[in-house]
Parts: C-alpha cells; sequence; structure tokens
C-alpha cells in the first residue's frame, strides 16, 4: 500500500492529451510519470498505465496501427498479462485494439465528421477497477474529441461481449457521436484489468471544465492501483 | 521486385468514406450502384521470387497493413514489375 500509487503515462509521437491524463491522474492522488514510447520499462513500481490521447504517428495507416510497434507496447502486453492494469483513452483505446489487448475495431465516424463536444455516458458495470466509484446505470457526462472513434464488432463477438460484461460503457440513447455499434463507447478485455474508451475522463476532473464525472473513472482507477501496488513491475 | 496490395474494408463493414462518394457520383449523374473506398499500398521487395514475395507480403498484410477483423486484402504481383 501507498499514497501515491504510481500510474505511468506513456508518450507517443503526436499524444496530446498525455499532460492533462498525468496531471488529472496527479489531482487524483497518483505519482504519475510520462514514459516515452522507446523506453523498454515502465518505472519501478509502476501499478497501471495509461495511453492517453492523440494522434499517434499522424493516424497513418490505421490509427493506433504504428503506435503498436513501439518498443513500450511489448512491455504493456506483458505487464497486462500479468493482470496489470491498463487504460486506454481515445488514441489509446485505438492503439489496444490494434495491439489485440482489447476487442474490436475503431473506424471512421459514421458522419465522417471530426465530433468535438460533451456526451452523456451510460455506466453498464460497476465491477471493473475503472468504474468502482460508479453505480450501473448511472449516467456520466464526459466530452469526445474524435473521428476515428466508430467501435466495430461482428455480431459473434458482440454477443459475446454482452454475454461476459466486456461492455462497460454505453453513450446515452440517441446520443451516439460516431455510429458505434450497440452504443459502445467503453470495452473491456475479458479479465477486466485492461479498458478502453473514447470519451476523455481527463477533460472532466474540475468544475471549471463543465463536469466532475470523469474523475469518478480515473478515481476508480487510482484506487485500483493504490491496491495493487508491489504487485507486479 | 515491385508489388502492389489492396486493402478493402470488408463486406458488411460500414464505409461512410464509400457511401459520400456514392452520393458524390449520384450528384454529379452517374448511375452508382455502391462505392467502396479501400487503400493501394506499393511496395518495392528485395527480392525476385514471386513466392517468397507472396509470403511476404501475406506477413506484412497480417501484421501491419490491414486489420483483419474489418479489412481484406488482394496481392498484385503482375503487372506492378
Amino acid at each position: 500500500m501507498t499514497d501515491r500509487p504510481r500510474i505511468a503515462v506513456v508518450v507517443f509521437p503526436g499524444s496530446n492529451d498525455d499532460r492533462d491524463a498525468a496531471l488529472a491522474l496527479e489531482h487524483l492522488g497518483a505519482d504519475a510519470p510520462l514514459v516515452w514510447h522507446t523506453d523498454q520499462a515502465l518505472p519501478a513500481g509502476t501499478a497501471a498505465v495509461v495511453l492517453p490521447g492523440g494522434f499517434s504517428y499522424g493516424d497513418y495507416l490505421r490509427c493506433g496501427a504504428i503506435a503498436r510497434f513501439s518498443p513500450i507496447m511489448r512491455k504493456i502486453a506483458s505487464f497486462a498479462a500479468e493482470g496489470g492494469l491498463v487504460l486506454g483513452i481515445c488514441n489509446g483505446f485505438q492503439i489496444l485494439t490494434e495491439a489485440g489487448l482489447l476487442p474490436g475495431a475503431l473506424r471512421p465516424n459514421a458522419s465522417l465528421s471530426f465530433v468535438c463536444r460533451d456526451v452523456p455516458l451510460v455506466v453498464e458495470s460497476s465491477a471493473t477497477p475503472f468504474t468502482t466509484r460508479c453505480e450501473v446505470s448511472q449516467s456520466l457526462t464526459i466530452p469526445v474529441k474524435h473521428g476515428d472513434g466508430c467501435w466495430f464488432a461482428d455480431a459473434e463477438l458482440l454477443n459475446e461481449l454482452e454475454h461476459n460484461g466486456q461492455i462497460i460503457l454505453r453513450y446515452g440513447q440517441g446520443a451516439n457521436p460516431n455510429g458505434s455499434i450497440g452504443d459502445v463507447a467503453g470495452v473491456s478485455n475479458a479479465d477486466r484489468n485492461v479498458f478502453g474508451l473514447m470519451p476523455h475522463p481527463e477533460h472532466a476532473v474540475d468544475p471549471l471544465l463543465g463536469s466532475t464525472d470523469g474523475a469518478l473513472l480515473l478515481g476508480s482507477l487510482v484506487d485500483a492501483a493504490r491496491l495493487s501496488v508491489g504487485a507486479l513491475v | 521486385m515491385r508489388a502492389t496490395v489492396l486493402v478493402r474494408p470488408k463486406p458488411g463493414i460500414l464505409d461512410p468514406q464509400g457511401q459520400a462518394v456514392e452520393s458524390s457520383l449520384r450528384h454529379l449523374g452517374f448511375e452508382v450502384a455502391d462505392a467502396r473506398v479501400g487503400r493501394l499500398v506499393d511496395v518495392e521487395l528485395a527480392t525476385d521470387d514471386q513466392e517468397e514475395a507472396r509470403t511476404q507480403l501475406e506477413r506484412m498484410c497480417e501484421q501491419l497493413l490491414t486489420n483483419p477483423l474489418i479489412e481484406s486484402y488482394e496481392i498484385d504481383l503482375g503487372g506492378a514489375g
């Protein structure tokens, strides 16, 4: 146990929400060092990893397709395989799907327009390390800002994820900003230690920003990281 | 040798770019039933062996050039050379 669990924030070339994520995590009680994508190891004592939003490698080829081969991603894959907590926000979510650490794929928004606005979300599960501070069916307001947020899974995969309770967040009814299948906004892996979402919780942690609902998600992660310190790296 | 890889959104995958192109073509007066937009990658390979080239290109497609969940690919070793 430690007062300020270490949550590493990875910086890829083209990441642009790394500092916001680190600031939000620090504000919520974590120690949040930035980790460069060419690093071979995570800082000692890392209890969780955040892959932030942005446009890694210019979104060339497919969003996240190139960043997934960064040296640090090998370490993150083994960290996740050992049960380490990994959160991907927006571009971080895209990188995790491309890396096969999360199910599905992110496609261009159905509207073909970049969307940047607050969206209502519905919490589908509070039984994950990322949502313990939330309640099932709770409504959250958190901004999105993306051009490629249309999460896709074929019918069979979607069924399986629904059945396993891996759909963690959905957009509120009629408020899907990108055309994602099943209004999915965030999914986890089967073990629930890896989670990705398109909305940006780090932009909703202070009343000045219009909402503090993002703090419920990031705060849950800080709580979980505090409990898991010493277990892994 | 030179090769071309064609990457397409799989059937059934929503292709908003293709829909926008189809709609624009209709506005121009063309009778178009459907349009899909993919990607083309020209690759200059060190090898001149067709079989070796195909094996390498398939691995490239599986690892990087396509996301097999949403895209299919076609390798063209002819014509390009």
